[in-house]
């Protein structure tokens, strides 16, 4: 029970969060807060594999951009004039084709966004699973690089296909309407539910990581983290549970790109930059590696700034530079336990100390 | 396997290292329920040997029977369900873990729930954690470390850590444990209760395979030993035995007037 009272915290500091904006009148700080949600997701997923499990990604945004691709590219099929096409009748069955009216008066139809969600999900869990099976047998940097690469890959695949809309990336990607009266779209009225929207995915997320990490289950992806030799040696099947992890990260991540996609109405390219995945190892990194309230703490706050544009032109540098300094003076992450440990060792190195040079002076006296 | 005493049978193991020979056809079986210790000179192949059981090196041949099933080429995890436990010489432990999840990792091998049981705390997962924790707890105290079991194992003295690595491979209620030098780095004190410790184990029905340098430690507990030389068997038998043997005598125990 105990572990869940950081959960109960999170909400209410989500609820006091959203009253704040109201009472001050910056409810317009609630789209960037929104925002921020989802990159926190892709985040905590990430935490999972790199923080805990010791496997690191550098290639998370392109799993978003695998959610939020494949949902885009769904959604914006017009069905309309496909009514004899065999996918038509299929959904049309199936009551999964909206018929929607645009700013000009003609009648859409797409595909319900439970179904691209379905299959973004199901397209980054393989994609994971079979990239991680040969890529997690890696290590360190080696492991970094190739994860990298399929980072690029796919930045590149958006960039230079048609039907992803090169450069542009995708507009127009409707809206998505969870249950009727809750939908899931950046429109101004729809502003405070969207944002509980995210939040409440994020608590889950937690909620369900939290309990992962206390089980059976997770301390061998924490064992993981100090060398696979003691899990190997406790009967921990290592390949497997690495590859099961990391297909849950690229799951985070897709969800994430997913919501996001809906919630901004379109996807760009930018978003499977190597500079994005960048951005959520150095929130992990400062959030404390092996914290996932870390990573949701420095992610809230660094993607909110961000977003907020308080760093201007320097946005991707500062997540350089922080991952930078992570690495060389802080390599087990900047919010960890040991730092009330350290700061107690130091203190007691400077009294003893003390006491060396007291004994010194005594005797230089005799 | 006629004798159904004989818990692991080893029959003729080799492993070549390019060119170097590092064990050659050793063969010996280990008898159910004793302590059974391999020693030899420095390089004499005993942690290779201990290696290719536990399924961390391929051997170049041979085999190794475990309650008659063949555990050679398998991954050192199946070697571990099947209830073969090591530790390591130079301990491998999840250092920034604390003791006791260093300890329910032993217990890992007895449980079957997985991720989906562990992120929805399904009955099954909460089942698994109560029987673990019930299981470990008096490992915990039997090896004196119960005071420190929140407290991280990379803080902790050698001697506390080599318990931590004894109390987890002891938590997956193994039927047998290769002990890697186990007395490596520990005083006197902790060497002696150290012996008491693993004759206990032998006591309580399991089997104990140990590679052991201290001598006075393997002629106190061992039934049987296995002298190893250049990757070679020269001699098996009961302490008295080994001590008798002139070769061992000459190869290992007075090398220098050879």
């Amino acid at each position: 029970m105990k572990r869940y009272y950081p959960v109960i915290i999170l909400f209410i500091t989500i609820v006091v969060i959203q009253i704040l904006t109201f009472v001050t009148g910056k409810g317009y700080m609630l789209t960037q807060l929104t925002m921020s949600a989802y990159y926190v997701l892709v985040a905590v997923g990430l935490c999972m594999v790199m923080g805990y499990a010791g496997q690191i990604s550098l290639g998370q945004a392109g799993f978003f951009a695998i959610g939020g691709y494949t949902t885009a590219f769904l959604t914006t099929i017009d069905f309309s004039d496909k009514a004899g096409t065999a996918i038509y009748k299929l959904l049309d069955t199936l009551g999964l084709l909206i018929t929607k009216e645009t700013l000009y008066g003609d009648t859409i139809m797409h595909m319900s966004p439970w179904v691209s969600l379905v299959s973004a999900v199901i397209i980054a869990g393989i994609t994971a699973y079979l990239l991680g099976i040969p890529v997690l047998k890696l290590k360190g940097h080696y492991l970094a690089m190739a994860t990298m690469g399929f980072g690029i890959i796919i930045y590149r695949l958006v960039l230079g296909t048609k039907i992803f809309g090169e450069a542009d990336g995708i507009s127009n990607v409707p809206s998505f309407t969870i249950f009727p009266g809750l939908e899931l779209s950046g429109d101004f009225s729809t502003r405070i539910s969207n944002y509980y929207i995210a939040w409440l995915l994020v608590i889950a997320a937690i909620l369900l990581m939290v309990n992962l990490i206390n089980s059976r289950v997770g301390r061998a992806l924490r064992s993981l983290h100090g060398g696979e030799d003691a899990s190997d040696a406790m009967g921990v099947d290592t390949a497997r549970y690495k590859v099961i992890v990391f297909v849950i990260g690229a799951v985070f991540a897709a969800l994430a790109g997913f919501f996001m996609t809906h919630y901004n109405g379109g996807i760009g390219p930018s978003e499977a930059g190597v500079g994005k995945s960048v951005r959520y190892v150095a929130i992990v990194a400062v959030g404390g590696m092996a914290n996932i309230w870390g990573s949701l703490v420095m992610g809230l706050i660094l993607n909110f700034l961000s977003l907020r544009g308080v760093f201007g032109h320097f946005d991707d540098a500062v997540f350089g530079v922080i991952l930078v300094v992570m690495m060389m003076f802080m390599p087990e992450g900047f919010i960890r336990i040991a730092v009330y440990r350290d700061i107690k060792s130091f203190f007691h190195k400077i009294l003893n100390r003390r006491k060396v040079e007291k004994i010194k002076l005594e005797h230089s006296h005799e | 396997m006629n004798n159904s005493n004989i818990i692991m049978r080893i029959e003729n193991l080799d492993k070549y290292f390019g060119g170097l020979h590092a064990v050659n056809s050793v063969a010996f079986d280990v008898e159910k329920g004793s302590i059974k210790s391999v020693i030899g000179p420095n390089g004499a192949g005993k942690t290779t040997m201990f290696n290719m059981i536990a399924g961390y090196e391929t051997p170049s041949n041979g085999h190794v029977f475990f309650n008659d099933i063949l555990i050679t080429g398998k991954k050192p995890w199946q070697v571990a369900e099947h209830g073969v436990l090591r530790t390591f010489q130079n301990l491998k432990l999840s250092n920034h873990m604390s003791v006791l999840d260093n300890v329910l990792l032993g217990w890992h091998s007895l449980g079957s729930a997985g991720f989906l049981d562990g992120m929805f705390s399904s009955p099954l997962s909460r089942r698994e954690e109560k029987k673990a924790k019930e299981a470990v707890f008096p490992i915990l105290e039997w090896l004196n470390i119960l005071d420190l079991k929140d407290s991280e194992v990379g803080n902790l003295s050698f001697g506390n850590q080599r318990a931590v690595e004894l109390a987890r491979a002891l938590a997956s209620n193994p039927s047998m444990l290769l002990l890697d030098e186990p007395a490596a780095g520990l005083n006197m004190h902790e060497t002696t209760d150290l012996a008491k410790r693993i004759e206990k184990i032998r006591d309580q029905g399991r089997t104990v395979l140990l590679v052991e340098h201290d001598m006075s430690l393997v002629m106190d507990i061992s039934d049987e030993i296995v002298v190893l030389n250049f990757g070679q068997k020269i001699a098996e038998g009961k302490p008295s035995e080994i001590q008798k043997n002139e070769e061992v005598v000459r190869i290992y125990l007075g090398g220098d007037d050879a």
